[in-house]
Protein backbone atom coordinates (compact mmCIF):
# COMPACT_ATOMS: atom_id res chain seq x y z
CA UNK A 1 0.00 0.00 0.00
CA UNK A 2 1.31 3.29 -0.48
CA UNK A 3 1.66 5.91 2.08
CA UNK A 4 1.89 9.84 2.14
CA UNK A 5 5.46 9.59 1.24
CA UNK A 6 5.31 7.93 -1.35
CA UNK A 7 2.87 10.14 -2.62
CA UNK A 8 4.46 12.70 -1.99
CA UNK A 9 7.61 11.21 -4.02
CA UNK A 10 5.72 10.65 -6.74
CA UNK A 11 3.99 14.15 -7.18
CA UNK A 12 7.24 16.09 -6.85
CA UNK A 13 8.72 13.63 -9.77
CA UNK A 14 5.52 14.18 -11.56
CA UNK A 15 6.53 17.44 -11.59
CA UNK A 16 9.59 17.12 -12.70
CA UNK A 17 10.83 13.67 -13.81
CA UNK A 18 14.21 15.17 -14.07
CA UNK A 19 15.28 16.20 -10.90
CA UNK A 20 18.39 14.50 -9.64
CA UNK A 21 18.14 12.28 -6.51
CA UNK A 22 19.80 14.40 -4.41
CA UNK A 23 17.85 17.39 -4.84
CA UNK A 24 14.47 15.54 -4.60
CA UNK A 25 15.24 13.88 -1.32
CA UNK A 26 16.03 17.31 -0.16
CA UNK A 27 12.59 18.53 -1.18
CA UNK A 28 10.69 15.93 0.61
CA UNK A 29 13.61 15.88 3.71
CA UNK A 30 14.56 12.19 3.41
CA UNK A 31 17.62 11.23 3.12
CA UNK A 32 18.87 9.64 -0.44
CA UNK A 33 19.38 6.34 0.74
CA UNK A 34 15.92 6.04 1.72
CA UNK A 35 14.63 7.72 -1.11
CA UNK A 36 16.28 5.05 -3.45
CA UNK A 37 14.88 2.35 -1.34
CA UNK A 38 11.16 3.85 -1.92
CA UNK A 39 11.69 4.55 -5.23
CA UNK A 40 13.00 0.86 -5.57
CA UNK A 41 10.26 -0.23 -3.73
CA UNK A 42 7.35 1.78 -6.27
CA UNK A 43 9.25 0.24 -9.30
CA UNK A 44 8.85 -3.41 -7.92
CA UNK A 45 5.24 -3.18 -7.05
CA UNK A 46 4.65 -1.72 -10.83
CA UNK A 47 3.20 2.03 -9.84
CA UNK A 48 6.12 3.68 -11.13
CA UNK A 49 6.93 1.79 -14.65
CA UNK A 50 9.48 3.77 -15.47
CA UNK A 51 10.44 7.44 -17.49
CA UNK A 52 9.41 8.30 -21.17
CA UNK A 53 10.47 10.71 -23.31
CA UNK A 54 8.72 13.23 -24.78
CA UNK A 55 8.24 13.37 -28.51
CA UNK A 56 7.75 16.56 -30.62
CA UNK A 57 5.85 15.28 -33.55
CA UNK A 58 5.74 19.03 -35.07
CA UNK A 59 9.72 19.72 -34.30
CA UNK A 60 9.91 16.47 -36.37
CA UNK A 61 8.04 17.91 -39.64
CA UNK A 62 4.95 16.10 -38.69
CA UNK A 63 2.73 19.31 -38.74
CA UNK A 64 -0.89 17.58 -38.83
CA UNK A 65 -2.73 15.34 -35.81
CA UNK A 66 -6.18 14.09 -36.81
CA UNK A 67 -8.00 12.64 -34.22
CA UNK A 68 -10.16 9.47 -35.69
CA UNK A 69 -13.19 8.31 -33.69
CA UNK A 70 -14.15 4.76 -35.29
CA UNK A 71 -17.20 2.92 -34.80
CA UNK A 72 -16.83 -0.87 -35.33
CA UNK A 73 -18.90 -3.75 -37.25
CA UNK A 74 -19.36 -5.28 -34.32
CA UNK A 75 -21.42 -7.80 -36.21
CA UNK A 76 -18.35 -9.18 -37.01
CA UNK A 77 -16.80 -11.30 -33.89
CA UNK A 78 -13.66 -10.15 -34.43
CA UNK A 79 -13.96 -6.84 -35.42
CA UNK A 80 -12.13 -5.49 -32.45
CA UNK A 81 -8.77 -7.58 -32.71
CA UNK A 82 -8.40 -7.63 -36.73
CA UNK A 83 -8.99 -3.76 -36.28
CA UNK A 84 -6.22 -2.92 -34.09
CA UNK A 85 -3.94 -5.54 -35.39
CA UNK A 86 -4.10 -3.65 -38.48
CA UNK A 87 -3.62 -0.18 -37.30
CA UNK A 88 -0.75 -1.36 -35.23
CA UNK A 89 0.88 -1.67 -39.06
CA UNK A 90 0.70 2.19 -39.72
CA UNK A 91 3.27 3.50 -38.44
CA UNK A 92 1.65 7.07 -38.64
CA UNK A 93 -0.71 5.79 -36.25
CA UNK A 94 0.84 7.14 -32.70
CA UNK A 95 -2.05 5.97 -30.35
CA UNK A 96 -4.45 3.18 -30.57
CA UNK A 97 -7.71 3.23 -27.62
CA UNK A 98 -10.46 1.50 -27.25
CA UNK A 99 -13.79 3.15 -25.68
CA UNK A 100 -17.17 2.16 -23.47
CA UNK A 101 -19.84 4.74 -25.52
CA UNK A 102 -20.74 5.98 -28.60
CA UNK A 103 -16.89 5.21 -30.73
CA UNK A 104 -15.56 2.11 -29.86
CA UNK A 105 -11.85 2.80 -31.27
CA UNK A 106 -9.63 6.16 -31.64
CA UNK A 107 -6.85 6.61 -33.14
CA UNK A 108 -4.28 9.13 -33.44
CA UNK A 109 -2.86 10.01 -36.74
CA UNK A 110 -0.37 12.45 -37.92
CA UNK A 111 1.01 13.37 -40.91
CA UNK A 112 3.52 15.79 -42.42
CA UNK A 113 1.10 18.02 -44.05
CA UNK A 114 -2.74 17.98 -45.60
CA UNK A 115 -1.61 16.19 -48.52
CA UNK A 116 -0.12 13.26 -46.96
CA UNK A 117 -2.75 12.80 -43.97
CA UNK A 118 -5.19 12.84 -47.37
CA UNK A 119 -3.02 9.55 -48.61
CA UNK A 120 -2.61 8.01 -45.35
CA UNK A 121 -6.15 8.19 -44.79
CA UNK A 122 -7.10 6.96 -48.15
CA UNK A 123 -4.62 4.15 -48.39
CA UNK A 124 -4.32 2.75 -45.02
CA UNK A 125 -7.03 3.61 -43.15
CA UNK A 126 -10.19 3.41 -44.96
CA UNK A 127 -9.12 -0.26 -46.08
CA UNK A 128 -8.40 -1.03 -42.29
CA UNK A 129 -11.17 -3.70 -41.99
CA UNK A 130 -14.41 -3.89 -40.41
CA UNK A 131 -15.46 -0.07 -39.87
CA UNK A 132 -18.67 0.59 -40.09
CA UNK A 133 -17.71 4.72 -39.58
CA UNK A 134 -15.37 7.26 -38.99
CA UNK A 135 -15.43 10.82 -37.74
CA UNK A 136 -12.66 13.21 -37.87
CA UNK A 137 -11.35 15.47 -35.13
CA UNK A 138 -8.32 18.08 -36.09
CA UNK A 139 -5.50 19.24 -33.77
CA UNK A 140 -5.94 22.91 -33.12
CA UNK A 141 -3.88 23.60 -30.15
CA UNK A 142 -2.96 21.78 -26.93
CA UNK A 143 -3.82 23.46 -24.12
CA UNK A 144 -2.71 21.18 -21.12
CA UNK A 145 -1.00 17.93 -22.04
CA UNK A 146 1.15 17.01 -18.75
CA UNK A 147 -1.36 13.77 -18.44
CA UNK A 148 -0.46 14.21 -14.72
CA UNK A 149 -2.62 12.09 -12.19
CA UNK A 150 -3.64 14.32 -9.45
CA UNK A 151 -1.87 11.87 -6.78
CA UNK B 1 16.54 19.90 -38.15
CA UNK B 2 14.28 17.53 -39.59
CA UNK B 3 17.25 15.95 -41.28
CA UNK B 4 17.53 12.90 -38.45
CA UNK B 5 20.15 10.10 -39.59
CA UNK B 6 19.22 6.68 -38.16
CA UNK B 7 21.06 6.97 -34.75
CA UNK B 8 19.39 9.84 -34.14
CA UNK B 9 16.02 8.13 -34.93
CA UNK B 10 17.40 4.90 -32.94
CA UNK B 11 18.51 7.18 -29.85
CA UNK B 12 14.67 9.20 -30.11
CA UNK B 13 13.15 5.55 -30.17
CA UNK B 14 14.84 4.24 -27.14
CA UNK B 15 14.53 7.46 -25.09
CA UNK B 16 10.72 7.07 -25.45
CA UNK B 17 10.29 3.42 -24.00
CA UNK B 18 12.79 4.50 -21.60
CA UNK B 19 14.27 7.68 -20.60
CA UNK B 20 16.62 6.99 -17.60
CA UNK B 21 18.79 5.30 -20.31
CA UNK B 22 22.73 7.07 -20.01
CA UNK B 23 24.54 8.20 -22.81
CA UNK B 24 27.00 5.72 -22.45
CA UNK B 25 24.59 2.54 -22.53
CA UNK B 26 22.87 3.80 -25.63
CA UNK B 27 25.88 4.67 -27.23
CA UNK B 28 27.35 0.97 -26.78
CA UNK B 29 24.31 -0.42 -28.24
CA UNK B 30 24.35 1.84 -31.36
CA UNK B 31 28.04 1.83 -31.32
CA UNK B 32 28.55 5.13 -30.95
CA UNK B 33 30.99 6.67 -28.32
CA UNK B 34 29.40 7.97 -24.90
CA UNK B 35 30.53 11.66 -25.79
CA UNK B 36 28.90 11.61 -29.45
CA UNK B 37 25.94 9.75 -28.01
CA UNK B 38 25.55 13.13 -25.15
CA UNK B 39 25.95 15.82 -28.47
CA UNK B 40 22.94 13.89 -30.20
CA UNK B 41 20.79 13.78 -27.50
CA UNK B 42 21.57 17.18 -26.18
CA UNK B 43 20.94 18.84 -29.77
CA UNK B 44 17.50 16.73 -30.54
CA UNK B 45 16.39 18.22 -26.86
CA UNK B 46 17.55 21.67 -28.42
CA UNK B 47 15.88 21.11 -31.29
CA UNK B 48 12.95 20.48 -29.61
CA UNK B 49 12.11 17.14 -30.88
CA UNK B 50 12.81 15.60 -27.11
CA UNK B 51 10.47 18.07 -25.34
CA UNK B 52 10.88 16.71 -21.54
CA UNK B 53 10.17 13.55 -19.62
CA UNK B 54 7.01 11.74 -18.41
CA UNK B 55 6.53 9.02 -15.58
CA UNK B 56 5.10 6.34 -16.74
CA UNK B 57 2.34 5.85 -13.60
CA UNK B 58 0.04 2.91 -13.45
CA UNK B 59 -3.08 4.96 -12.33
CA UNK B 60 -4.83 1.90 -11.04
CA UNK B 61 -2.61 0.99 -8.70
CA UNK B 62 -2.58 4.76 -7.60
CA UNK B 63 -6.34 4.52 -6.61
CA UNK B 64 -7.37 5.51 -10.48
CA UNK B 65 -9.42 3.28 -11.89
CA UNK B 66 -11.53 5.43 -14.60
CA UNK B 67 -10.49 6.92 -17.48
CA UNK B 68 -12.89 9.23 -19.27
CA UNK B 69 -12.51 11.38 -22.63
CA UNK B 70 -15.04 14.21 -23.42
CA UNK B 71 -15.97 15.61 -26.40
CA UNK B 72 -16.89 19.54 -25.19
CA UNK B 73 -18.89 21.37 -27.24
CA UNK B 74 -19.15 25.18 -26.28
CA UNK B 75 -22.80 26.63 -26.10
CA UNK B 76 -21.06 30.79 -26.81
CA UNK B 77 -18.26 30.82 -28.76
CA UNK B 78 -16.00 34.14 -29.51
CA UNK B 79 -12.56 34.96 -28.17
CA UNK B 80 -13.04 35.68 -24.61
CA UNK B 81 -15.17 32.55 -23.96
CA UNK B 82 -12.63 30.51 -25.56
CA UNK B 83 -10.09 31.75 -23.17
CA UNK B 84 -12.20 31.60 -20.22
CA UNK B 85 -13.23 28.38 -20.46
CA UNK B 86 -9.07 27.14 -21.53
CA UNK B 87 -8.31 28.51 -17.85
CA UNK B 88 -10.95 27.56 -16.16
CA UNK B 89 -10.96 23.83 -17.61
CA UNK B 90 -7.07 23.29 -17.25
CA UNK B 91 -7.38 24.79 -13.64
CA UNK B 92 -9.16 21.31 -12.86
CA UNK B 93 -6.64 18.73 -11.28
CA UNK B 94 -8.37 15.29 -12.74
CA UNK B 95 -8.52 16.83 -16.36
CA UNK B 96 -5.42 15.57 -17.56
CA UNK B 97 -5.21 16.71 -20.89
CA UNK B 98 -7.24 19.82 -22.68
CA UNK B 99 -7.01 19.44 -26.57
CA UNK B 100 -8.85 22.02 -28.69
CA UNK B 101 -9.92 20.59 -31.57
CA UNK B 102 -12.14 21.26 -35.04
CA UNK B 103 -15.32 19.36 -35.81
CA UNK B 104 -18.13 17.94 -33.69
CA UNK B 105 -16.44 19.26 -30.78
CA UNK B 106 -14.55 22.01 -29.51
CA UNK B 107 -12.32 20.20 -27.07
CA UNK B 108 -11.17 17.05 -26.16
CA UNK B 109 -10.61 16.00 -22.81
CA UNK B 110 -8.79 13.49 -20.70
CA UNK B 111 -10.37 12.94 -17.36
CA UNK B 112 -9.35 11.02 -15.05
CA UNK B 113 -10.75 9.15 -11.55
CA UNK B 114 -11.36 7.03 -8.74
CA UNK B 115 -14.25 5.19 -10.01
CA UNK B 116 -17.46 6.17 -11.81
CA UNK B 117 -18.85 8.06 -8.91
CA UNK B 118 -16.22 10.03 -8.46
CA UNK B 119 -16.26 10.74 -12.11
CA UNK B 120 -19.90 11.81 -11.90
CA UNK B 121 -18.73 14.62 -9.48
CA UNK B 122 -16.18 16.02 -11.37
CA UNK B 123 -18.70 16.24 -14.34
CA UNK B 124 -21.33 17.77 -12.36
CA UNK B 125 -19.11 19.77 -9.88
CA UNK B 126 -16.52 20.81 -11.91
CA UNK B 127 -17.11 20.25 -15.80
CA UNK B 128 -21.08 21.51 -16.40
CA UNK B 129 -20.37 24.40 -14.43
CA UNK B 130 -17.20 25.64 -16.95
CA UNK B 131 -18.49 28.86 -18.53
CA UNK B 132 -19.62 28.49 -21.88
CA UNK B 133 -20.17 24.76 -21.80
CA UNK B 134 -22.60 23.19 -24.25
CA UNK B 135 -22.91 19.45 -25.74
CA UNK B 136 -20.70 16.83 -23.71
CA UNK B 137 -20.06 13.69 -25.18
CA UNK B 138 -18.11 11.17 -22.68
CA UNK B 139 -16.19 7.17 -23.19
CA UNK B 140 -14.94 5.51 -20.68
CA UNK B 141 -11.24 4.31 -21.97
CA UNK B 142 -11.03 0.43 -21.87
CA UNK B 143 -7.88 0.20 -23.16
CA UNK B 144 -4.83 2.74 -24.94
CA UNK B 145 -1.46 2.01 -26.59
CA UNK B 146 0.87 4.52 -27.49
CA UNK B 147 2.84 3.08 -31.15
CA UNK B 148 6.49 3.98 -31.59
CA UNK B 149 5.08 6.35 -35.02
CA UNK B 150 7.25 6.87 -37.99
CA UNK B 151 10.63 6.65 -36.55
Amino acid sequence: MLDDVDRRILRQLQADPTLPLPELADRLTLTPSRLSRRLDKLQAEGVLRGQRAVIDWQALGYAVEVSLRITLDKTQSNAFDDFIGAAREVPEVIEIQTFLGRVDVRLSVIARDMAHYQEIYRSQILTLPHIADIEALMHVARIKSEESLPI
Amino acid sequence: MSDLDDFDRALVKALARDATQSAGALGRRLGLSQPATWRRIRRLHDAGIIKGRRLDLDAEKLGFGVTVFLGVKLATKGRVSLEDFERAVSAIPEVQTVEHVLGMYDYRLRVTARDIADFERVLRRRIMTLPGVGDVEANVLLSEEKRPGPL
